[in-house]
């Protein structure tokens, strides 16, 4: 297309040249266009993938099947000493209550085979569930009452159609004879399917049906209040600093510098700082949410000054101007007017930052909150583990209703981050202000 | 007295300082005394001068008394323990720590008994000693303050003067969070080189720190080697395969939204994109574990080509799709920068779109973009999780993608999660991993850094 090639020809023949090539160039602007709405679709298209995998897995993990019994509440049995404290409850007959309960459901008196099969069906979890129920409604006790227990993991796999009915019976988890006793449950409108209880009241288990989240997010919750408490005024404070006070000399390049750096560590480094400063060197306990909370500050910090900062600087220097100009001091200025203004962007940053902290787990790993813990935690120094974490454990057991769980709790996982960066874009946009 | 209820008191005398003297300056000034300051400063300069000394006091005084019980409690060690050294005095620790928690295996040692039962006397004095100085402090401290309230006295000033060290404090955070990362990382990482000679970690091709416990037992079974050439070949891959999925789609959905889309579909398809970043790394872990390596392995399978179970393909495909918005949104910041009036002149001239976006607005951009590249890279490097649950741990030096690899970073956590002894090699290699994974890291992040600063073309 240069003038070279066009030398020496009349305008018409020029005209007819760039005429005949246009064609070629109106095709490959197409195919420009195609290929960028191409890679856009692609993005999408992994990002649909993503969530339909998940949510599919994931739905029927927040359900359960559950089998109806009829208990008699037998005071002497289920509670010995009489008292209903928790050691008289724990030492009564709970689990041959539930066991007789069962036996009765089938209409059997029961040969050994059949008990033996029928404590299998009924989750090991089963015994607490009618304590907390004896506890809860002590003025049944006496009577017989219909409660609703989850049935082993096992048994819900096969309901779920993962063990097959056509499976030679020495290649299935659960014989022909368990079977015969489920089909009797179902013909008996037994078996219910709801949304399960174990999900988010139950903790940690290695049995798939009661295994929960309660206890792994009252963990995320306490790092996160660790992690924003320390976060959130550190990273204020630095970027006041920085913009408005620090002079501009080597001290401060070397400070944003470190930011900056910082900013591009691998979150693992993080946790390896941890564990070498915090637990070996300080001597404080493993898989504690201070430890933990500390970590992830320490890790967010970077984007929260970073977009404070960028908040500030929006603060225009007029309002600074005014209130000099009417006599405030320069601490004055800032605690009374910048900040106050720069604060939905400041709030932003900190929103999203402790979404970042809320999904991290590489970090909480090298820090010990890998551990097997089934109390709920209550303080910042008992041992607790947070949700992302949760999903990583769960991740590895090879129990096949332990994916559904995993993927249940992937979804609460990610609601809470929607909602987090959801709550951050909405304070962005409703607080924003054009100066 | 526990940390948290002496906190309290703490909190509560400062409380009451503050509220003393702000009351003493109001009742002076309605009595017609005139202050420099408002009456809230005074009592801030009183709250604050009795809080914040008795808090570092409170601090330094509770990390450092554990430091010294750990060193005196030496001195009841059987000396044999003390000639072993190492691992075994760590063990006759953990065994103290556990008198002094009230947690008994079995008969302890007496020496042990001795030890925890000194230990706790220890803390016993110690708690007592401190609770008396910090509340001391605290008085004093305030009563000071208290007695400085005058007219002339310049409340305001001295607190403010406290917020800005306050302020300085804050930001030399980030100074001092390097400084632990690299002391962290730096004390270990010699002492595995005092183990094993830097050569043989840098050069050698061989990785199995496994063997390190049955080579110490003497039962034979293999020699420990630790050559970090495997893990960097198999982050080099992983890496590699993530950016060859990330960097075309990230580039061109970048080029489509910055200079074709409608602002509309702009608006909804950036925060969408957006979403794959803010999924957590654990979540793409799982999915690759869970539906992309079997996928891969099937698809393989059916092929006739044989596929690791925890193929690198897998790792590297779900890592593009997390840093695909990574790219996209650092492109499309670049290319918005490159002014209007460069496409101008193009379209002037009688470019179409696609020409001046291709010989105009991406070599102008270029530098950034080769800046979001790389910064890319060190993101793909430094990822962890994904690699740990779809990587798996075999340490071969391969570059067949459907291999199964292992990578610095999943190897560092395999190593350090769950407890560890802190004198053995094996431990110690995790923590010069993290050295060589930091010098890496940051090493990129530099050089983006450096090109963005020396090709980036100012325009105005």
């Amino acid at each position: 297309m240069t003038n070279k090639a066009f030398k020496g020809l009349s305008p018409q023949e020029a005209t007819a040249r760039v005429e005949a090539s246009l064609k070629q160039r109106r095709k490959k602007e197409k195919r420009f266009r195609l290929m960028g709405l191409s890679a856009v679709g692609l993005a999408l298209t992994f990002l649909v993938i993503l969530f339909s995998g998940i949510l599919t897995k994931g739905l029927p993990g927040m359900f359960q099947h559950y089998v109806q019994l009829d208990v008699v509440l037998d005071k002497a049995r289920l509670d010995p000493q009489g008292d209903m404290s928790d050691a008289s409850l724990f030492s009564g007959d709970a689990d041959k209550i539930i066991l007789e309960a069962s036996l009765a459901s089938i209409g059997e008196e029961g040969g050994r085979k059949t008990k033996k099969a029928l404590r299998k069906m009924v989750s090991s979890g089963g015994s607490q569930r009618l304590i907390d129920f004896v506890k809860a409604n002590p003025e049944l006790m006496g009577t017989t009452q219909t409660i609703k227990f989850a049935v082993d993991d096992d048994i819900d796999s096969f309901l779920r159609g993962f063990i097959k009915r056509e499976t030679p019976e020495k290649d299935r988890r659960i014989n022909d004879f368990t079977i015969e006793i489920v089909d009797k449950w179902q013909e008996a409108g037994l078996i219910s399917y709801e949304l399960s209880d174990y999900l988010f009241f139950g903790s940690a288990s290695r049995d798939a049906e009661m295994a929960g989240i309660k206890g792994a997010l009252f963990g995320s919750l306490l790092t996160l209040a660790i992690c924003v408490s320390i976060a959130f005024p550190l990273g204020v404070a630095a970027a006041v600093y920085l913009e408005e006070i620090a002079p501009k000399n080597r001290w401060t390049e070397i400070i944003e510098i470190n930011i900056n750096n910082l900013a591009a560590v691998p979150s693992v480094v993080f946790g390896i700082m941890g564990l070498a400063i915090f637990i070996v060197t300080f001597g404080m306990p493993r898989s504690i949410p201070l430890v933990g909370g500390i970590v992830l500050a320490l890790m967010t910090l970077p984007t929260i000054i970073i977009s404070s900062r960028a908040a500030i600087r929006a603060v225009p220097p007029s309002i600074r101007d005014a209130a000099l100009g009417i006599g405030a001091s320069k601490m004055q200025t800032i605690f009374h007017h910048v900040i106050p203004l720069a604060m939905p962007g400041m709030l932003t940053g900190t929103i999203i930052g402790m979404a970042q902290a809320l999904g991290e787990t590489a970090p909480l790993l090298m820090i010990g909150m890998v551990a097997f813990i089934v109390d709920i935690p209550g303080g910042f120094t008992d041992p607790a583990t947070v949700l992302p974490v949760q999903i990583f454990m769960w991740a590895d057991f090879a129990e096949r209703m332990f994916i559904q769980k995993t993927s249940a709790a992937i979804i609460v996982l990610l609601a809470f981050l929607i909602t987090m960066n959801a709550a951050a874009i909405m304070l962005r946009k409703k607080l924003e202000r054009r100066w | 007295m526990t940390l948290t209820s002496l906190l309290i008191i703490l909190t509560v005398i400062s409380l009451a300082f503050y509220f003393i003297a702000k009351r003493t300056v109001l009742i002076a000034r309605s009595n017609g005394q005139v202050f420099h300051s408002l009456p809230n400063y005074y009592g801030l300069w009183a709250g604050s001068l009795a809080f914040f000394p008795a808090v570092v006091v409170l601090i330094l005084w509770s990390i450092i008394d554990i430091q010294l019980f750990q060193s005196w409690v030496r001195d009841f060690y059987p000396p044999e323990i003390l000639a072993a050294g190492g691992s075994q005095a760590i063990v006759a620790l953990a065994k103290v720590e556990n008198i002094v928690a009230g947690i008994r295996f079995g008969e302890p040692e007496a020496w042990v008994l001795q030890a925890g039962d000194a230990w706790i006397g220890w803390a016993a004095t110690s708690t007592m000693l401190k609770s008396a100085v910090v509340l001391g402090l605290a008085t004093v401290c305030g009563l000071i303050a208290y007695r400085q309230i005058d007219s002339d006295f310049r409340a305001r000033n001295g607190v403010e003067k406290l917020i800005s060290y306050g302020l300085i404090a804050a930001s030399t955070i980030a100074i001092l969070t390097t400084i632990g990362i690299v002391l962290s990382v730096l004390f270990e990482t010699i002492r595995f080189f005092q183990l094993v000679p830097p050569t043989d970690f840098i050069f050698g091709t061989e990785w199995n720190p496994q063997f390190e416990g049955a080579e110490r037992a003497g039962s034979g079974g293999g020699e420990a080697k630790y050559g970090m050439l495997p893990m960097f070949a198999g982050t080099l891959l992983i890496s590699s395969i993530a950016i060859i999925v990330a960097v075309p789609v990230g580039l061109a959905s970048a080029v489509y939204l910055a200079e074709y889309a409608s602002p509309k579909v702009r608006s909804t398809v950036k925060p969408l994109l957006e979403i794959l970043a803010g999924v957590p790394t654990v979540v793409y872990g799982f999915f690759a574990a869970l539906t992309v390596a079997p996928a891969i392995k099937g698809l393989g399978e059916s092929l006739g080509l044989t596929v690791a179970s925890e193929s690198a393909l897998a790792a590297g495909l779900v890592m593009g799709v997390m840093i695909i918005p990574f790219v996209s949104s650092l492109s499309d910041d670049v290319i918005n920068a490159v002014p209007q009036s460069l496409r101008d002149a193009a379209y002037g001239l009688g470019s179409t779109k696609s020409e001046t976006t291709r010989q105009v607005v991406l070599p102008a951009a270029l530098p950034g973009i080769v800046a979001a590249v790389i910064l890319a890279v060190s993101r793909a490097v430094g990822e962890t999780m994904i690699v740990v649950m779809a990587a798996g741990l075999a340490a071969n030096l391969s570059f067949n993608p459907l291999d199964a690899v292992t990578t610095v970073t999943s190897q560092i956590v395999t190593i350090l999660v769950g407890d560890q002894e802190f004198e053995s090699a094996k431990t110690l290699s995790a923590f010069a991993l993290s050295t060589m994974l930091i010098i890496l890291t940051l090493g990129l992040n530099f050089f983006a850094l450096q090109i963005v600063k020396k090709y980036r073309e100012q325009y105005d």
